[in-house]
């Protein structure tokens, strides 16, 4: 392992795509599950509990496809012409849901629509975001600094099933974080929710991890030879702990208890699958260091990182604060 | 697809979704240092009419920041969809600038923006008018490292090209403060300024219309004629010298607006007001120009030679009709922005501002000037630097990324439909906030004859008239 520039930035990326994933995930999945609140009063009361945060939750996408094109250009010049389809997708996708937070109040006769474009721009962003995640851990065909497949690439059996596991994933988020943040029917509703969410993807995880060591033989190597394998035995025991928690939590009524789980599960996916991609930024060719910008690029971001990075977050968890406990029905501006 | 290749096709792309996207900016960087100062007027005067001023605007601006946002995301991956050799090439210098816009500015937007919309009675006024600030600051700071990239790529220094042609950087401050930057930065942030003004002016005179003693409508319409009679000599001011800068770095770029074909080395050249440009046969149409005038505006002399477009190569001259118009445009606009202010200081010095109907219906129709100006500027100044995306050095042509031409026209194609309809639908809904009545305290006509023109009595202290958060 290398501890320089390149890799504290890989870190540091990683970091704003976890974040980008924990944070936007629960309000992509409360959009996901909006259908099934039933009234209008639980429809905007699901609204209200991530209304004040939506914003900064997507800012981690930008600073993700920002940050890799700052510090990993030649990454960044890759996956995108690889990913062209699914990312498209997503973008616009976030367009449909985005749009919906303000829209949906200026209007009573078109309501119904925004109600549609927050769940089907949820859902499909969510889709194509996972989907792009599977076709970059299966690997992408590259030749000299460019990508050299095709249109259709990224779609495979495989894609599409991570797809399915992290549009199940951010549903678990969205439901545990309804959970947390609201009394009464939309409680109950999340409540039965999340245990049937938890179940199913736990399972999908465990079918994403079992299939990853045999895309590629340096997947297999990284987690089944010595010692390798004594520190990757780690992600799974933890995330049994994380099931077993979350499954408390839900039972006595420790509402915080299964959203943090759920976020736990979220880390500990993540790190597993850190560890089956490091070295390599773009897999199955290009590694941290052969993307890297030169040092002069990666120091003057690191400059501001270091100072703005926990500035950030201290005014993001300032914000969380100011909006802190059960949301209120009768609150909101609107 | 449609005739057209993938450049042509990821060009008409780029040329969308970031015009789509400018107008939102234009307005939001302007209303948000608008909400800042009504919500300091506000604690400052306590006087209802700003915080009902402020509650007015603030739902209109989450409108627009929520569509400004979205399709910035767009834009920020666009780079790596569309421009990958760009990317891959451009990345080590512009990359960690626009990673310094995330950090430093978008977060702080997003991160105060749902305090500043939903959190007043949480966090007290005093908090909430810094969460409005931050917000602000945050838009500003977005101006100036997204302003600082397309500067460097129309000016490019403090750079070497390294052995995989990659552009690194050499020296930072050179490639941020970059020669065309500061006026760049100074002519946007006016315009956003001056569209705002113009946005909330209209705004103010269209309620004028209906109810001339409303308080809310008079203190917005004064507020925005004041600014448009401060900004728009200073952006006048501000776009002269953009000129002369642009003539020292990009000259090829000042033919075409100009619309010179010829140069003229001994000076002279006389200013065309109008014309048809013909690329082709490399003539200026049914000209109306002004002897002498353009070399005094740009070179402010009579006698310094002055370049046309026949100094440089046809494979490097930009596509001068647009150019030529789109400039026009602007500066047309600019001028009549400058009428408005100076008639409203006029009739504002009389004590008539408030009771000139025309007045109300001139600054309603100049409503959407701002927007127009602004989008014609860009187009002056992104095609003007064609066939370059970074001047001089790297073509558009070479820039593109390697992705089949139906893959870019189908998403092109939705692009359009899906902006058009949502973003059509958001401007109807802000339309319909902007239709309603900016309440503020008891009606004038309650509390006895109007006061001299200009100052706006305070409302009456009734409870049922403080707006409800």
């Amino acid at each position: 392992m290398v501890f320089d520039l390149a890799f504290i930035w890989a870190g540091l990326i990683a970091f704003a795509v976890l974040a980008y994933v924990i944070l936007d995930g629960f309000d992509l999945g409360v959009g996901i599950l909006f259908p099934l609140m039933r009234s209008e009063a639980e429809k905007d009361l699901a609204m209200n509990t991530v209304a004040p945060v939506w914003d900064g939750n997507e800012t981690w996408l930008v600073l993700g496809g920002g940050g890799l094109f700052a510090v990993f250009p030649l990454a960044y010049a890759v996956i995108m012409p690889a990913l062209y389809v699914p990312i498209i997708v997503m973008l616009l996708a976030l367009v449909f849901r985005g749009v919906a937070f303000e829209f949906r109040w200026r209007t009573k006769r078109g309501k119904f629509l925004w109600d549609l474009s927050f769940f089907g721009g949820s859902l499909v962003a969510t889709l194509a975001q996972g989907v792009a995640l599977g076709a970059l851990v299966q690997g992408i065909a590259v030749e000299g600094r460019a990508y050299a497949g095709g249109n259709w690439d990224w779609l495979t059996p495989f894609s599409l099933l991570t797809g399915v596991a992290l549009v199940a994933g951010y549903a678990l988020l969205g439901a545990t974080w309804l959970v947390m943040k609201t009394d009464g029917p939309v409680r109950s509703v999340a409540h039965r929710l999340s245990l049937w969410l938890g179940g199913v993807t736990l399972a999908l995880v465990g079918l994403v991890s079992l299939i990853t060591p045999f895309l590629n033989p340096l997947y297999l190597d990284r987690w089944f030879t010595f010692p390798n394998a004594l520190f990757s035995a780690f992600v799974p025991a933890l995330i049994l702990i994380a099931a077993f928690m979350f499954h408390k939590g839900l039972h006595e009524g420790r509402d915080a208890w299964p959203f943090l789980s759920a976020l736990a599960l979220f880390v500990l996916s993540f790190v597993g699958l850190g560890i089956s991609f490091y070295p390599y930024m773009v897999p199955p060719s290009l590694t941290i260091w052969e993307v890297a910008a030169p040092d002069e690029s990666l120091w003057f971001l690191l400059a501001g990182a270091l100072v703005l990075v926990p500035m950030i977050l201290a005014y993001t968890g300032y914000a969380y604060w100011v909006f802190r406990g059960k949301v209120d029905p009768a609150g909101g501006y609107h | 697809m449609f005739g057209l290749d993938a450049i042509e096709l990821a060009r008409i792309q780029f040329a969308f979704t970031v015009s789509f996207h400018i107008i939102f900016p234009a307005f939001s960087i302007g209303l948000a240092s608008y909400l800042a100062v009504l919500n300091g007027l506000h604690l400052w005067t306590g006087r209802d009419v700003y915080l009902t001023l402020f509650n007015y605007w603030k739902k209109i601006f989450a409108v627009a920041f929520g569509m400004g946002v979205v399709s910035g995301i767009v834009m920020s991956y666009q780079f790596g969809t569309n421009w990958s050799v760009f990317s891959d090439k451009a990345g080590p210098v512009i990359g960690p600038l626009m990673g310094y816009e995330v950090l430093s500015a978008f977060f702080l937007e997003a991160g105060f923006l749902g305090v500043m919309l939903f959190g007043r009675d949480k966090v007290g006024a005093r908090a909430h008018f810094l969460a409005t600030l931050m917000v602000a600051i945050g838009t500003l700071g977005s101006a100036f490292w997204i302003l600082s990239v397309n500067s460097w790529m129309q000016t490019p220094q403090g750079h070497a090209i390294n052995e995989v042609g990659q552009f690194v950087p050499v020296d930072w401050w050179a490639i941020v403060f970059n020669p065309s930057f500061p006026y760049r930065l100074v002519h946007m942030v006016l315009a956003a300024y001056l569209t705002t003004a113009l946005v909330v002016g209209a705004v103010g005179g269209w309620h004028l219309l209906r109810d001339r003693a409303n308080s809310g409508a008079r203190t917005m319409f004064s507020m925005a004629m004041g600014m448009l009679m401060v900004v728009a000599p200073l952006q006048i001011l501000a776009g002269d010298l953009h000129g002369l800068n642009t003539l020292e770095h990009q000259p090829a770029k000042i033919a075409a607006m100009e619309g010179h074909f010829e140069p003229h080395p001994n000076g002279g050249a006389p200013l065309i007001l109008f014309g048809i440009p013909d690329a082709a046969n490399e003539t200026v149409n049914y000209k109306i120009e002004i002897p002498y005038l353009s070399s005094l505006i740009l070179t402010h002399d009579l006698t310094s030679p002055l370049p046309g477009l026949l100094d440089f190569p046809v494979e490097e001259r930009p596509p001068v009709g647009i150019v030529f118009w789109s400039f026009r445009i602007m500066v047309a606009l600019g001028f009549a922005m400058l009428g408005l202010g100076l008639w409203a200081l006029v009739l504002r010095l009389r004590g008539t501002m408030y009771d000139r109907r025309w007045l109300h219906r001139a600054a309603i129709a100049m409503g959407p000037a701002g927007f127009v100006a602004v989008l014609a500027g860009w187009i002056t100044t992104e095609v003007g630097r064609q066939p370059w995306t970074v001047y001089g050095l790297l073509s558009t042509n070479d820039s593109v990324a390697p992705v089949e031409a139906a893959a870019v026209g189908a998403s092109l194609v939705a692009f359009i439909v899906i902006y058009f309809t949502l973003f059509g639908a958001g401007t109807f809904y802000i339309l319909r906030l902007m239709g309603k009545r900016p309440d503020s305290g008891a009606p004038m006509s309650d509390l006895g004859p109007t006061r001299a023109a200009g100052v706006t009595p305070a409302p009456a202290v009734d409870d049922k008239f403080i707006p409800a958060e």
